[in-house]
């Protein structure tokens, strides 16, 4: 139950000489430290830190997480952000200490069972997507989108040719745009029908030989599979460019369709999307990129290679690195032995250090081996099942512009009620959290006016999808008075953002 | 399927709704032939038996920092993690949720953040932090892109060679296509030298970056050299341990403009690198160039105190390919976890954690260099690792040996620093015992081999 006390700071709860976690006396014979240290580069006096009790510390972030919703506790439809159920398991996998303690320095023979684990895990993100090779060292989903376009600008750069423009749909995620500029590159906003397709007209207009990139969101934000798909990745390859793909919504296309297949020449994926690692609150995600064969030279190092190691102490055959067909995902044997591939001169280095997102990644491994084959492509079925079905049951009091089919998403429209009755998107927004339901993505794509952006999830069962459109419909015929106003049952109402904006107070003072 | 909901009546029942006769025809939009005719070549489901197993069998294929006792550094360290901050973060109420867009149901974490930012900057001795970035290495690229655009200064970005090798790297792929040359300035002592650093600034120069303590664990002259970057107009940006900050001078104090971490090591686990803390904190008058989420305090309708995402307009959502950074996913459970962390330690826990990796490592240090196979590649303090170097220059051998003999001994520093390839690196946490130390010196001493020289040993 929630605690209905207000939660202070912190730094108002801090009491002095208060102290939660003890340390063990020194047990080698101590100096002291302005005899160990120059006394130039030692602090005056300890950092300014709260002094608390552990009781205190606990009871005051359980009574924070109290504040929140989550996916644990709430239906989650935040649109283009593929808010489905984490599972438990996973979580338990990940804190296993033969995960969670190696140091990204131990040496490879020590880690063969995560490089294993890693190799696996690239091979089944190439056979989904339909592409050669993977690096998994991204961050996250816009940290591989500026990845693959540095791989995109090292490869042209190897080709002698000078491109400078990387194109982008109006409806795109914006990190797509700030990605491209700061891969170096120019972005040119290439625009969308209503219906949430590509110009066909003003892509023709905006292609030219200085195109580097198109990137491409698909099924895209409006939550439908672009029309022209192979028109656009031909149009674009006519004239030398590279199809990137905005991973950001394959939690749609599962063994359905592969990026690969469809045009595309390199994507990103969002693990903590698509295979269900946790949001934690804004993070981590992992951000893996798979590209074709002729890119596979420029990705970042290192890649997990894997070596079959029959005779002791003779040069081992190299593997095809990572680009093995799928087909030779024979069980493990100890013949076989993974290794770092440093050696790639063509390499366009590191965005990061160490490996990357191996906590993420573990979890991706064990969704998709939860899974298998048919259990994926039952996930993006259920997905687009239920979307549809809410967007069947919504599309009658609320305008779905795109039509009355969609993917895993869809994006319904306040414009008509904004204009008739002064309840705007964000009005709707704020309403639903009073009956228990976390708003949808809302105000994007920019594409649509009053945009409300639904992503069900393949976890929500028939009985909360029902749940949530009467809720909708009732909110709609709720007095335009009661919506502005709200919410009204949380622990805060709306906050005043200007305030904060204008006179920006972002820590607390001493 | 362990995670879907929908039974069989309900899918007919749902398809009726729609309008459609089968799951297939809700993919009609996807043109035929781009559809994939056949299953996915991947292993098949397994249960959670099945899964529990097979990973448990993976995770037993590695040796690990509970297995093996770790001296490995070069940032990224076994420290401990207190139990609150696994059964806090623990909590599907934050590790569930998302990012907080909508502020009346998100409360706890933005409180978290503002908490978080206000821990960060009193660490650092700044004005404001962001509310996260991926990483260290990457925090420290989007510093450097930060301290360009805000000083205008195309010309050249200068480091030296005692900042984290991969945190260079990172920088130079993140200038690759800027135009921005990249000049690293070489550290032969363990420590920048002044006169080396004056030499490479100039008034092209956009900023400088200061590692303390540096990657060879050596403590720099910081404030020296901070001034001969503010002198040619340049930025300072540090890359500072945020456990060494229980002992010394903050980064705000000896001069830095902004400062980045990597902050795993405040109640993270390593878990092979990732996913870690970028931690951020800059003087306001950079704030807006800052790339990330910042959290702010504010007033609801009612007057009530509470917290939002603000200042949003550098960011990519709003302001598109003229943002400050790409980023969008950040690193809130690690923040999370280090607000947590900090608020147990407090600062006399944190001066104590500080200390004892101080004092543990010295007596490592000495220790390990009574064996006159042993002798400290340089001459400058340290905090809380150091490098060792073998006059044997069989550091392979020496580390291969004494992982045998069950420690996670350094790390060979030869891969980074062909100069320094009879060269490790050696880190002592609070979590390591005298006795532990003291098993290492020994399984140190032991690693003979036939074609060796003469060891000549001390005792």
């Amino acid at each position: 139950m929630r605690n209905s006390r207000d939660t202070k700071l912190l730094f108002e709860l801090s009491d002095k000489g208060c102290r939660a976690h003890r340390l063990p006396k020194c047990d080698v014979p101590e100096r002291s430290v302005a005899e160990l240290l120059p006394n130039s580069a030692l602090a005056d006096w300890p950092p300014a830190l709260p002094e608390l009790s552990e009781p205190q510390v606990v009871r005051h972030f359980a009574n924070l997480s109290q504040l929140n919703m989550s996916v644990d506790t709430h239906f989650y439809p935040l649109g283009s952000c593929t808010m489905k159920y984490n599972p438990k398991r996973n979580e338990r996998i990940a804190r296993m200490p033969g995960f969670a303690e190696l140091h990204p320095h131990q040496p490879e023979e020590t880690l063969q069972g995560m490089l294993q684990l890693l190799y696996e895990l690239q091979q089944y993100l190439q056979e989904i997507s339909g592409l050669d090779t993977c690096s998994l060292q991204p961050a996250a989903g816009a940290h591989g989108e500026l990845t693959a376009l540095l791989v995109a600008a090292a490869y042209f750069r190897d080709l002698g040719e000078k491109r400078t423009k990387v194109l982008v749909p109006d409806s795109a995620h914006g990190t797509n745009p700030a990605s491209a500029t700061m891969a170096g590159f120019d972005s040119v906003t290439v625009k969308t029908l209503p219906s949430g397709s590509v110009d066909m007209d003003d892509l023709r207009a905006k292609l030219d030989d200085q195109i580097a990139v198109f990137m491409i969101t698909n099924p895209n934000t409006v939550g439908i599979f672009e029309p022209n798909m192979s028109e656009i990745a031909d149009a674009v390859h006519a004239r030398g460019g590279l199809v990137y793909l905005d991973g950001a919504n394959m939690n749609a296309i599962l063994g359905i369709a592969r990026p690969g297949d469809f045009g595309a020449d390199m994507q990103h994926y969002n693990p903590h999307k698509t295979f269900s690692g946790p949001h934690g609150g804004g993070g981590p995600g992992a951000g893996p990129i798979c590209v074709i064969n002729k890119l596979a030279p420029y990705l970042p190092t290192p890649v997990v290679v894997r070596e079959r190691s029959e005779v002791r102490g003779q040069r081992s055959e190299k593997d095809t690195d990572t680009s093995a067909p799928t087909s030779d995902l024979r069980p493990p044997t100890p013949s076989f032995r993974y290794r770092l591939d440093y050696d790639r001169p063509k390499s366009i280095g590191r965005v990061r250090a160490f490996f990357g997102n191996t906590g993420v990644l573990v979890r991706a491994y064990s969704y998709i081996r939860t899974h298998g084959p048919d259990g994926l492509r039952r996930v993006s079925e259920n997905a687009v099942l239920n979307a549809n079905y809410l967007l069947s049951r919504v599309k009658h009091f609320l305008p779905v512009p795109q039509g009355d089919r969609c993917m895993h998403e869809f994006v319904a429209s306040a414009a008509k009620l904004k204009a008739e009755k002064g309840v705007s998107a964000m009005d709707l927004a704020k309403r639903l959290l009073d009956y228990g339901f976390h708003a949808p993505t809302v105000y994007f794509p920019l594409t649509v006016k009053e945009a409300i952006m639904v992503e069900p999830t393949e976890t929500e069962s028939k009985q909360t999808l029902d749940a949530f459109a009467e809720t909708l419909f009732r909110v709609i015929e709720e007095d335009a008075g009661l919506l502005h106003d709200a919410p009204h049952t949380t622990p805060i109402s709306r906050p005043d953002e200007v305030q904060a904006a204008r006179q920006p107070v972002l820590v607390w003072p001493e | 399927m362990p995670y879907l909901y929908n039974t069989a009546e309900d899918q007919t029942a749902m398809l009726a709704a729609i309008g459609v006769a089968s799951l297939d025809e809700l993919f009609a939009m996807i043109p035929a032939e781009l559809r994939l005719k056949r299953e996915l070549d991947i292993p098949p489901a397994l249960t959670e038996i099945e899964l529990t197993d097979h990973m448990t069998q993976l995770a037993a294929k590695n040796a690990h920092a509970g297995s093996k006792v770790c001296f490995l550094g070069g940032g990224s360290y076994d420290h401990f993690v207190p139990a609150v901050v696994d059964e806090i973060a623990g909590r599907g109420e934050f590790y569930t949720s998302y990012t907080p867009y909508q502020a009346e149901v998100s409360q706890g974490n933005l409180q978290v953040v503002f908490e978080y930012q206000t821990l960060i900057a009193r660490l650092t001795g700044l004005d404001v932090s962001n509310a996260s970035l991926y990483d260290g290495g990457s925090a420290a690229a989007e510093a450097v892109l930060m301290a360009v655009s805000s000083t205008g200064r195309y010309g050249k970005v200068v480091v030296p060679a005692s900042l984290h090798p991969e945190y260079r790297q990172t920088i130079a792929t993140y200038l690759l296509n800027l135009g921005v040359e990249l000049v690293t300035v070489g550290t032969p002592s363990g420590v920048v030298n002044p006169k080396d650093l004056a030499a490479a600034v100039d008034d092209t120069t956009a900023c400088i970056l200061i590692q303390q303590p540096n990657f060879f664990g050596c403590i720099e002259d910081a404030d020296a050299l901070a001034k001969i970057a503010h002198d040619a107009g340049a930025l300072v940006v540090a890359a500072f341990d945020p456990i060494s900050l229980g002992l010394l001078k903050r980064p705000g104090d000896w001069g830095a403009d902004i400062a980045i971490a990597e902050g795993h090591t405040l109640g993270t686990p390593m878990q092979y690198g990732g996913p870690y803390l970028g931690i951020m904190a800059c003087r306001e008058k950079l704030v807006r160039r800052m790339p990330g989420r910042i959290a702010g305090q504010t007033v609801d309708r009612r007057g009530k105190r509470c917290f939002v995402l603000t200042m949003q307009t550098r960011e990519q959502h709003i302001r598109r390919e003229k943002a400050t950074s790409n980023v969008c996913t950040n690193q809130g459970l690690f923040a999370l976890r280090a607000t947590i962390y900090l608020a147990l330690l407090g600062p006399e826990g944190l001066r104590e954690t500080a200390n004892l990796c101080l004092q543990k490592s010295r007596y490592a240090a000495e220790r390990l260099c009574e064996n006159k196979r042993f002798e400290p590649a340089f001459d400058a303090p340290t905090l809380k690792e150091f490098v060792i170097r073998d006059r044997q220059g069989r550091v392979d051998e020496l580390l291969a040996d004494a992982l045998d003999a069950g420690f996670l001994a350094g790390v060979p520093l030869g891969q980074w620093y062909p100069e320094l390839d009879d060269c490790f690196l050696v880190a002592v946490t609070e979590k390591r015992t005298k006795q532990e130390i003291d098993a290492l010196v020994h399984a140190l001493a032991k690693s003979q081999h036939p074609a060796a020289t003469e060891p000549v040993y001390a005792k």
